[in-house]
């Protein structure tokens, strides 16, 4: 099977969605003669032509609301957003058009539109620049919130968001870009709202998505070597999430650690640990622990940088604390 | 308005939200300002198809003010997209005038930020307002290029249900005058004046359109409140199936 970065993964999936059907587009900053900000759209101006590659003005809220525009009447946009930090801008396109078309419509507008982009924390890029978004949007009802980890989930996953008929956000880690993963060479989708035991361990299940999957399973290496084996459940999509997935995963370890990037407050994984005492209350062995960010804004520092970030030695941490051994 | 299950939008819109798929009828859009740079998604998805439609987007006075304007009309400038945006200027952004509110008192000048074409009009004559939006409907789908319209009109009720007409924000005597200039009225004595309308034929349509508001209202009266399982419906389109 070919091994590929998550970037040309990412560009796949979008370049065999264009090809398949006219309807989509991919529109942002620096998408089109740039080549995009991180690559991902290669070549896509020379294939497609500078109608269905639409480099925009710096403008977050007034593209995205170009792409629901053309949703409401039946384009298929891909919305790329230099980064999520920026689609603070557009959050009004994003949370109070897209998100409740349809309702308000009374069923009669869909909205099948993609708002993607790198999530997260990168190396130093100071407070304004690393965030991590996904509990704000999987607040909404209305919207469906990914968060692929490998490049094999990226390429599958957007491939569905691009097809759904709903609003989707895709959260990219930009620290993911490059890494590399087996990818198929024939057409395949990941289906939205399912879950992936990416590592099987009867002693802890890690909970996790997106970026925080790769800490997870490097946690689990090393944990392995002291004899621990941990079940890694990705989530892979944060709204719908996959309950099941997470209450299978809980009844046979008894013991869960919620591995997140971003902050503690009100975060994926506050919702993660309400649907585990709410299902799994009577096999819990112990309570259940988060790793998140620091509850700081993300100092630039290197060494307050890697204080504040979740990380595999803290995640390691979580799981012997749950694991009460030390 | 009524919020019940045979209004346009199911009941489910509100009343600043009007939806109609087959009319083309996009909305109803709560936001000032974020309908802007969705009209400019539709005059791009025209372009797109290569289609002859245009789209026609309206604001009230105070949206000039927004930023989602300002980024929609730059594109739709720079992208030529068949938009027609028209400014109903009534004076008053709820309760603060323009004059209070904008640096430039004439804002069909804004467009001139973005080398659009642009125009004010009088809203209260209605052949004014006619020549003015045909000729933007025309360069839309002609030249297919974006207008600013500005049609400066007058409020003459509150803002809203609990908003008095007149009284902190305008005088009793600005309303008055105001109405002195009623677009029905001018039009109807210009067409009495002309021969066209006798006072008996103004009385019969005022009798006949009093009679299919009320018809609407008893319609919108007598049909029932949304199902409560209607709570759930159209969050989400099913893709399961």
């Amino acid at each position: 099977m070919p091994v590929i970065t998550y970037r040309d993964a990412l560009g796949q999936a979008i370049r065999e969605e264009m090809q398949r059907d006219d309807r989509v587009f991919l529109m942002g900053e620096e998408v089109g003669v740039y080549n995009g900000a991180y690559k991902v759209s290669k070549g896509f101006l020379q294939e497609f032509g500078e109608m269905r590659v639409v480099d925009t003005p710096i403008t977050e809220l007034g593209f995205a609301g170009v792409g629901v525009g053309a949703a409401m009447v039946g384009l298929r946009p891909v919305i790329e957003f230099m980064t999520w930090n920026f689609a603070l801008l557009a959050i009004d396109q994003v949370v109070n058009a897209a998100a409740k078309m349809l309702y308000m419509s009374g069923g009669q507008f869909k909205m099948p539109i993609v708002f993607r982009g790198p999530n997260g924390a990168a190396l130093q890029l100071a407070a304004q620049h690393s965030q991590a978004w996904e509990s704000w949007l999987a607040h909404i009802p209305g919207l469906k919130v990914i968060a692929p980890g490998t490049p094999y989930d990226a390429k599958g996953l957007l491939k569905s968001a691009i097809r759904d008929d709903n609003p989707v956000c895709v959260l990219e880690g930009e620290m993911l870009y490059n890494t590399k993963g087996e990818v198929p060479d024939e057409e395949y989708l990941i289906p939205l709202g399912k879950a992936d035991l990416k590592r099987e361990g009867d002693h802890c299940s890690i909970i996790t998505h997106g970026k925080m999957v790769l800490v997870a399973m490097q946690a689990a290496d090393q944990l392995a070597k002291d004899g621990i084996r941990v079940d890694v459940v990705d989530l892979r999509t944060v709204r719908p999430m996959d309950v099941e997935a997470i209450v299978a995963s809980v009844n046979k370890t008894n013991r869960a650690v919620v591995l997140e990037e971003g902050w503690e407050i009100c975060g994926v994984g506050a919702q993660v640990v309400d649907y585990i005492q709410r299902e799994c209350f009577d096999s819990l062995d112990a309570p259940v622990v988060r790793v998140h960010q620091a509850d700081v804004p993300m100092p630039y520092t290197k060494s307050l940088e890697k204080a504040a970030k979740p990380d595999v030695p803290k995640t390691i941490a979580a799981v012997r604390k749950v694991m009460y051994l030390d | 308005l009524f919020g019940r299950v045979d209004g346009c939008a199911r009941g489910k819109g509100g009343s600043m939200h009007f939806f109609d798929r087959e009319k083309n009828f996009l909305g109803g859009h709560g936001i000032v300002g974020g309908h802007v740079p969705i009209a400019a998604g539709v005059g791009f998805a025209i372009k797109y198809r290569g289609g002859d439609q245009v789209i026609v987007c309206f604001m009230g006075e105070s949206v000039v003010n927004t930023g989602a304007f300002h980024e929609a009309l730059n594109m739709a400038a720079l992208w030529k997209l068949p938009c027609v945006f028209i400014i109903e200027n009534n004076r008053y952004g709820m309760g603060t005038a323009l004059e209070r509110a904008s640096a430039i008192h004439d804002i069909y000048e804004r467009g001139a930020a973005y080398n659009m074409a642009r125009a004010q009009c009088d809203g209260q004559d209605v052949f004014t307002v006619r020549q003015s939006v045909s000729e933007a409907v025309e360069r839309a789908r002609k030249e297919q290029m974006p207008t600013l319209l500005e049609i400066r009109t007058y409020r003459f009720m509150g803002h809203s249900m609990s908003d008095a007409v007149s009284g902190t924000y305008r005088t009793k005597a600005e309303l008055e005058e105001y109405m002195k200039r009623d677009p029905i009225t001018i039009q109807s004595e210009r067409m009495k004046q002309n021969g066209e309308l006798t006072d008996q034929q103004l009385q019969q349509m005022d009798t006949d359109i009093k009679a299919v508001v009320q018809d609407s209202w008893d319609f919108a009266d007598a049909s029932p409140e949304l199902p409560i399982e209607a709570l759930w419906e159209d969050v989400l389109v099913d893709t399961t199936t």
